[in-house]
């Protein structure tokens, strides 16, 4: 019984480390198809994670509600953090501070300010690389180089997140609201925003499905760069969808 | 038993003034003293002649010369501004051993020899350093490094065998050594002459080591050898072509056997580059230039691959217009006839270590030829990595370096060190998701309508309540925060930036960073 304890304990920081894959978590074959995303966005896409080789495009919506950006920075923040390489292109105003708030990696993501003419060119060439590419649309795109790029994105197994007007997507995430909260009449300061987000896309994704999420999240634990905080020892809150996994692998 | 080798040494006096003059521009024949912790280190000859002397405190020597310039000590401004001394030293002679920055030093025999005579060789010496680099200098021949040191500030050739003699009349300061100096003195031993007559035994016995090292010196058995500097070995690889390169999948063919050889010479030496410069060469005498950066080692094919997309830019990539691009070089009008590629930022081969569990290998290696593409396609400063830093607006807490460059801040962050600045009066989080490089003007206005104003005691003429960005109609403002002070940099008057900064929500839901600097709104960042 103790010695099983010890062996439990041992493999639980193994896997704190991020070393080792408890056997019974999904294979590499499926498990590396999908990207995580915080646990606040899961239900908005199809396989609660951002599939390899799908197109999820994040549009600001019209008319334009703000909010697009930071979604954008939730959307990588995980993917980023368990090891993805991302980069953005066209965002010549990409708020690196907040992106290192949410918890992207910084040494992990490049950034094309302007690429202009070439800017198929250079997503393209993206994706034969990078495992997420966001990519500022820009105006005018013709329709027929966004269908070569999501079948490039398909084939390489690469997920390219539109940020702008883009048809065909799988998943196409909006802003429907956001409000801001702090900030008084001359006091106060900005502190968190609740955002209302509505995904539509096809097939699994077709019916609309809407949820209300605060930016930046309010969970004390997402705040550090730790992979996946595992509390070990003591009573533990059954909210944590990890932790619980987690139990479930080691037992 | 070999004696002392003949030595021949050039010296370049007062050379941190000289560097000065040479690197920052102060002017030598004006009074100058170069300054290390508040003491004189080392003065112009005008300075000189006013009173102000080597060790003299600041004070002290700006009383004797109330004109003079104090300029910081920097051995590496030093350091590097004897670099072409020693290049034209080496071109006369060679086998150079830099002793410190001001002097150099070589075996005399050899250009004793060819030159007919040491006088000569000094001769030749003197003058081509003064004509090449404009740079006086003096050159003393003695047995060993230090002996002719002294010689050189006499401006002297001691012939063979009369070193010791030479250093005997010298005073003991002449060793540099300021505590056994000191201490000789006191002991009534005043020339370098009264210090060699000591038993060698006995020096080791009560003084230590170096004073019987310093002992050997004086009695003129000066036995180093000279540590010649090697000039750095030649890796560019060049090829010329009879027959025009003028397809970009021919010159590919040709960068690739280049880059082989290029990387078999590296390999030879046991050395890998991780900075390239590839120059490419027309008929017609056009040139294009361009260095490549990489983090990791520049492999074989890594190279090849360098070359073919900077040819592929250059050869086809232009026909296209750029609007709004930067300055592209324009389409060659003939084709390649050279190809040179430069190794640069050159270091020892020890083999490249993958990370363990392979989260530096594959994914890694598969990104940075994604992103060295895109670098090939719009030039290697156009992909970029932000490094946050320290600062107290968004914008000055980032940094973009190119992609494959080393990942310094401009200023330390806090993250950096336990000890970093803390910067108050930084932004709270959460930081906003858009900065704008560019702030964008705008105006305030108050329910009233007229422009809100901050005033020098931090006091707001009325609550915003209207905001105008550029030509746009007013938006509501239903929130707001501040004024926040920020007075950066009031010592420096040039960079000097004294703001106030309010948070602003607005009816539509948008939240912005505000600034107010001489009576001028503008947009920072936005929270998206």
């Amino acid at each position: 019984m103790a010695g099983r304890m010890v062996v439990g304990a041992t493999a639980l920081s193994a896997v704190a480390a991020g070393l080792v894959r408890p056997a019974s978590e999904p294979d590499p074959a499926g498990g590396h198809r999908l990207l995580p995303v915080v646990p606040e966005l899961t239900a908005l896409l199809p396989n609660r994670g951002l599939r390899r080789g799908t197109t999820v495009a994040v549009s600001s919506g019209r008319p334009a509600r703000g909010g697009g950006s930071s979604l954008v920075l939730a959307l990588l923040a995980e993917a980023s953090r368990a090891g993805s390489w991302c980069a953005v292109v066209g965002v010549p105003t990409f708020g690196a501070v907040a992106a290192a708030d949410a918890g992207i990696a910084l040494d992990r993501l490049a950034l094309v300010p302007h690429p202009g003419p070439e800017w198929a060119t250079v997503v393209a060439a993206l994706i034969d690389g990078v495992d997420v590419v966001v990519a500022a649309v820009p105006p005018g795109l013709a329709p027929s180089v966004a269908t070569r790029l999501a079948a490039r994105a398909r084939q390489r197994g690469s997920v390219l997140v539109p940020y702008g007007p883009w048809e065909g997507a799988d998943v196409t995430l909006q802003v429907m609201r956001g409000m801001w909260e702090g900030l008084g009449q001359g006091r106060g300061r900005l502190r968190r925003r609740e955002v209302t987000i509505c995904a539509r896309g096809r097939g699994a994704a077709a019916r609309p499905k809407e949820v209300k999420v605060w930016m930046p999240g309010d969970g004390a634990t997402r705040a550090g760069g730790a992979p996946h905080p595992v509390r070990t020892g003591g009573p533990r809150p059954a909210s944590r969808r990890a932790a619980l996994t987690l139990v479930g692998g080691t037992a | 038993m070999t004696g002392p080798v003949r030595t021949l040494l050039v010296w370049c006096p007062d050379w941190p003034v000289i560097a000065a003059e040479i690197v920052d521009g102060v002017p030598a024949t004006t009074p100058v003293a170069v300054l290390h912790a508040n003491r004189v280190v080392a003065c112009s000859e005008a300075a000189r002649a006013e009173g102000v002397r080597r060790g003299l405190r600041k004070r002290e020597a700006q009383s004797r010369c109330p004109q003079l310039t104090a300029v910081d000590h920097d051995p590496g401004r030093d350091a590097r501004a004897f670099e072409p001394v020693v290049a034209a030293v080496e071109e006369v002679a060679a086998g150079v051993e830099v002793v410190r920055p001001g002097a150099c030093a070589l075996a005399a025999r050899g250009p004793g020899r060819y030159f007919g005579g040491e006088e000569r060789a000094a001769e030749q010496i003197v003058e081509h350093v003064a004509q090449s680099c404009g740079v006086e200098s003096q050159v003393g021949i003695a047995d060993g490094v230090f002996a002719a040191g002294l010689a050189a500030r006499a401006g002297r050739i001691i012939e063979p065998g009369g070193t010791p003699p030479f250093l005997a009349d010298l005073p003991v300061a002449a060793l540099g050594r300021p505590a056994l100096t000191d201490l000789l003195r006191r002991l009534g031993v005043r020339t370098l002459g009264d210090f060699a007559a000591l038993p060698a035994g006995d020096v080791l016995a009560r003084f230590g080591f170096d004073a019987a090292l310093a002992h050997r010196l004086a009695a003129g058995r000066d036995h180093r050898p000279l540590a010649a500097r090697r000039p750095p070995a030649d890796l560019d690889v060049t090829d010329t072509y009879d027959e025009p390169l003028d397809r970009v999948d021919v010159a590919a063919f040709a960068a690739r056997s280049l880059a082989e050889r290029l990387h078999d010479t590296l390999a030879r030496h046991g050395l890998a580059c991780t900075r390239l410069g590839i120059e490419a060469v027309t008929e017609h005498g056009q040139e294009l230039h361009r260095v490549w950066r990489h983090d990791g080692l520049l492999t074989a094919a890594a190279i090849a691959d360098r070359v073919r997309w900077q040819l592929d830019g250059w050869l086809a990539g232009q026909g296209r217009p750029r609007p709004g691009g930067r300055a592209a070089p324009p389409r060659p009008t003939s084709g390649i006839i050279r190809l040179r590629l430069v190794p640069d930022g050159v270091l020892a081969h020890v083999g490249l270590q993958p990370g363990l569990w392979g989260e530096t290998g594959e994914e890694r290696e598969r990104a940075h030829r994604a992103l060295s593409r895109v670098q090939g396609i719009l030039g290697p400063e156009s992909v970029v990595t932000a490094v946050l830093g320290g600062g107290r607006s968004p914008v000055d807490q980032v940094r973009l370096v190119p992609w494959g460059d080393e990942r310094v801040p401009t200023r330390p962050g806090p993250a950096a060190s336990p000890d970093a600045p803390p910067w108050p009066g930084r932004l709270p989080s959460p930081a906003p998701a858009l900065v704008l490089p560019e702030p964008l003007s705008a105006a305030v206005y108050d329910a009233a309508g007229e422009p809100v104003a901050v005033t020098a005691r931090l006091e707001v003429s009325a609550a915003p309540a209207r905001l105008a960005i550029g030509t746009r109609p007013p938006v509501e403002i239903v929130g707001w925060a501040g004024p926040w002070p920020v007075d950066e940099r009031w010592w420096a008057p040039a960079e000097a930036r004294r703001r106030a900064r309010f948070q602003v929500g607005l009816a539509d839901g948008t939240a912005l960073l505000l600034s107010l600097a001489g009576g001028q709104w503008a947009v920072e960042a936005i929270y998206d």
